[in-house]
C-alpha cells in the first residue's frame, strides 16, 4: 500500500508539472492534427484516405508524445539533482521507474486518441477491431516511453536527449511501414524495419483498422512486449551503472 | 597606554549542554546502544582518483557525529555510499543494524538525507514539495499534510508555504530541504554541509534545529567544513583528508592533549626588534612565537602571567594594544592532525557557497 501511495504521487506530480501543462497539451493536439492534415492532402484521395492514414497518425502521435517528454523531464531532473530524491526513496528501482514512466505512457495513450477522435467525425470507424487497436496503442506507448527512458539515461544534457531522440524517431517513422509499405523499401533497409518496435505496433494498427496486417497479431504483440521488457531492462541497467556511481 | 585584556576562553552554555549530551550518549552505550552506522574499510575510486581510501568508523544511536574535512576530502562520496547513491568499490556498510553491503536500498526507510545542494522541485510550492517527499515514504494524505504544516511552522516557512520553491531565497531553500529530509521522521539523518552558503541567521537557525533533532533522539551524521560548528554540535568528530580518517574521537578527547596548555596572544601597535628573543631571555618558563612583527604568541604548561609580560613589553618600548588569553580549540587539533589551515579551508568553501 505504501509503495502505491508513492507510485501514485510520482505519477500525479509528473502529470501536473510536465504533461498537463498548456504547451504540452497543445503539442499533443497540434502535432497529430498537423500530420493528419499533411498526409490527408498528400494522399489526394479525400475522405477515403482517413482509415488508411489513421494507424500511422496514431503511432506517430504516441511516439513523439512519449519520447520527447520523457527524455527531457528525466534528463532535467537528473541535472537538477531532484532525481536523487526518488533514488533515496525506499522503493525498488523497477517500481520507481515504472511510476516515473507512467505519466509518459498515459500521455502517449491520450495522444493516440486525438487522431481517432478526429477520424470519428470524418469516417466510419465501426469496422475497427478495438480489441486489437487498444492493446496495440498501450504496447506502442509503453515501448516508446521505454525508448525515451533509454535515451534519457544514456545522455546527460537535455539537448543531447532531444537530438538523440530524433536520431531514432525519424528513421523509425519511415522504416516501420506506417506510410510506406515495408515490401516497397530497398532490400538493404528491410532488415532495419524488423528491429524497430514500431513496425510490429503499426502492423497491428493497420490490421485492426483496415485489415492490412502482414504478420500474425500474436507475433506482433509478443515482439512488442519483448521490446518493452528489453528497453526497460537496458534502462535500469544503465541507471544502476551510470547514476548510482 | 594601558593594555586591554580580553578573555575568549569562556566556556559556552552550548558546550556544557554538548558535554552533557555526549555523556548521556556514552551512558546509553551499555543498554539500548548499538551502532546506527557502521562503515568498514569503505573504498571508492573515480577512475584514477582515490576518493575514499579504506574508511572505517561507527556512529552510535542517538549520536551527533561530525565528518570534518576540506573540499574534495571524500565527505560527500562517503555520504552517497552510506545512503545508496553511490556503490562502494570495497568495504562493508551497516545502517540501523541492516547490512547494506551490495543492497543500497535495504535501509533507506530508516534514513533521511539533506544533500549539499537544495534539490527540491522548483515548480512545486514549499507545501507541495514536503507533501510529495512524505508520499515517497508512503505516508497517507492527512498525515503528510499535517506533517508538512508542522515542519513549515517549525522552520519558520509557514508564510511561504504556497510560494514556489524556485522563488525561495537560499536560506529558505536550505531549510525546506532540511524539512524534506526529516518529513518521514527518520531514525538516522545525513546532513551534507547544511549551513554552507547561507546567511548567518539562517545558519544559526539550522544549527539549532539540528541540535533539537538530535535531542529528540535522531542520530545525525553531519559533514561540515566549519570547525566551530562541528565543535559546538557534535559528540564525536572524524577528521577526513584525502579519503582517509586521520582522527576520530569525542570532542573532549580530541582537545584533551592541549587542554592543559595556556596561551596568550599579545599585539603591539609598533614593531619591536628581537621581541621574541628578549621575552625568551626574561621569561624562561614560557615559550614564545612571533606571529608577526607586531604580534607574539605565548604558550606555557601553567597560567601565563599576563601583567608582567605587558609591563616588560611596555618597558621595552612596545605599545601594547591587546593581550588575549586564548583557549586551545579544536581548530588547533585539526591543523595539527591534517596540516590544513582551517581558515583556508573555510575560505575556499565560502567562495563555493556564494557561487551556488
Amino acid at each position: 500500500m505504501k509503495r502505491w501511495i508513492a507510485f501514485w504521487n510520482i505519477l500525479d506530480k509528473d502529470m501536473r508539472t510536465y504533461y498537463l501543462k498548456p504547451p504540452n497539451i497543445s503539442w499533443g493536439l497540434i502535432f497529430p492534427l498537423a500530420w493528419t492534415g499533411m498526409f490527408f492532402i498528400r494522399s489526394g484521395r479525400g475522405l477515403d484516405s482517413i482509415l488508411t492514414l489513421l494507424p500511422g497518425m496514431t503511432a506517430v502521435s504516441i511516439l513523439f508524445g512519449t519520447t520527447s517528454m520523457l527524455a527531457v523531464t528525466v534528463t532535467f531532473e537528473k541535472r537538477s539533482r531532484s532525481f536523487e530524491r526518488l533514488l533515496l526513496a525506499p522503493l525498488p528501482l523497477e517500481f520507481l521507474m515504472l511510476a516515473k514512466t507512467g505519466g509518459a505512457i498515459l500521455f502517449g495513450m491520450a495522444n493516440a486518441f486525438v487522431p481517432v477522435v478526429m477520424a470519428a467525425f470524418l469516417a466510419d470507424l465501426s469496422g475497427v477491431a478495438w480489441s486489437l487497436f487498444v492493446p496495440a496503442v498501450i504496447l506502442i506507448a509503453v515501448a516508446s516511453t521505454f525508448l525515451g527512458l533509454f535515451i534519457a539515461v544514456a545522455v546527460s544534457e537535455v539537448f543531447e536527449a532531444q537530438t538523440f531522440s530524433n536520431f531514432f524517431r525519424f528513421p523509425m517513422i519511415f522504416l516501420c511501414g506506417l506510410f510506406f509499405p515495408i515490401e516497397k523499401l530497398p532490400i538493404f533497409l528491410k532488415p532495419l524495419s524488423y528491429i524497430i518496435p514500431l513496425t510490429y505496433g503499426a502492423d497491428v494498427l493497420h490490421g485492426s483498422v483496415h485489415g492490412g496486417n502482414t504478420m500474425p497479431y500474436t507475433l506482433d504483440l509478443s515482439v512488442l512486449f519483448v521490446f518493452c521488457a528489453l528497453l526497460f531492462a537496458a534502462s535500469l541497467w544503465n541507471i544502476k551503472r551510470k547514476w548510482i556511481l | 597606554m594601558p593594555a586591554r585584556l580580553s578573555y575568549s576562553a569562556m566556556v559556552s552554555k552550548t558546550e556544557l549542554e554538548n558535554a552533557k549530551r555526549a555523556a548521556s550518549v556514552r551512558e546509553g552505550e551499555n543498554d539500548k546502544m548499538t551502532e546506527a552506522i557502521v562503515a568498514q574499510d569503505l573504498r571508492k575510486n573515480f577512475e584514477d582518483v582515490e576518493a575514499v581510501a579504506g574508511l572505517s568508523f561507527e556512529v552510535r544511536r542517538g549520536e551527533l557525529f561530525g565528518f570534518l574535512g576540506p573540499n574534495g576530502a571524500g565527505k560527500t562520496t562517503t555520504i552517497n555510499m552510506l545512503t545508496g547513491l553511490a556503490r562502494p568499490d570495497g568495504g562493508r556498510i551497516q545502517i540501523g543494524g541492516i547490512d547494506c553491503t551490495g543492497r543500497p536500498k535495504a535501509a533507506q526507510h530508516l534514513i533521511g538525507v539533506v544533500p549539499d545542494e537544495s534539490n527540491l522541485y522548483p515548480e512545486l510550492t514549499g507545501f507541495e514539495n514536503l507533501c510529495f517527499c512524505a508520499a515517497l515514504y508512503g505516508r497517507g494524505k492527512a498525515e503528510r499534510r499535517a506533517r508538512a504544516r508542522e515542519l513549515l511552522e517549525t522552520f519558520g516557512l509557514a508564510q511561504a508555504a504556497d510560494r514556489k520553491f524556485g522563488g525561495y531565497s537560499k536560506g529558505m531553500k536550505r531549510k525546506l530541504t532540511m524539512a524534506a529530509g526529516i518529513i518521514h521522521r527518520p531514525e538516522i539523518l545525513f546532513l551534507d554541509e547544511p549551513t554552507t552558503g547561507i546567511d548567518v541567521a539562517s545558519a544559526r537557525q539550522v544549527r539549532q534545529l539540528i541540535a533539537d533533532l538530535n535531542h529528540s533522539g535522531t542520530t545525525v551524521f553531519l559533514t561540515t567544513h566549519y570547525i566551530e560548528e562541528a565543535e559546538r554540535l557534535c559528540h564525536r568528530i572524524a577528521f577526513i583528508v584525502s579519503g582517509r580518517i586521520v582522527r576520530n574521537d569525542t570532542v573532549e578527547r580530541l582537545v584533551q592533549p592541549i587542554q592543559e596548555k595556556h596561551r596568550v596572544e599579545i599585539s603591539c601597535a609598533n614593531p619591536v626588534d628581537g621581541l621574541e628573543e628578549k621575552l625568551a631571555a626574561s621569561f624562561p618558563g614560557l615559550r614564545f612565537k612571533a606571529a608577526s612583527p607586531t604580534q607574539v604568541r605565548v604558550e606555557a604548561d601553567h597560567p601565563v602571567p599576563v601583567g608582567p609580560l605587558v609591563r616588560f613589553l611596555e618597558d621595552a618600548g612596545a605599545e601594547v594594544t591587546e593581550a588575549r588569553r586564548m583557549r586551545p580549540s579544536l581548530e588547533d587539533i585539526f591543523v595539527e592532525a591534517t596540516g590544513i589551515e582551517a581558515g583556508a579551508m573555510q575560505g575556499e568553501k565560502e567562495k563555493r557557497g556564494t557561487g551556488q
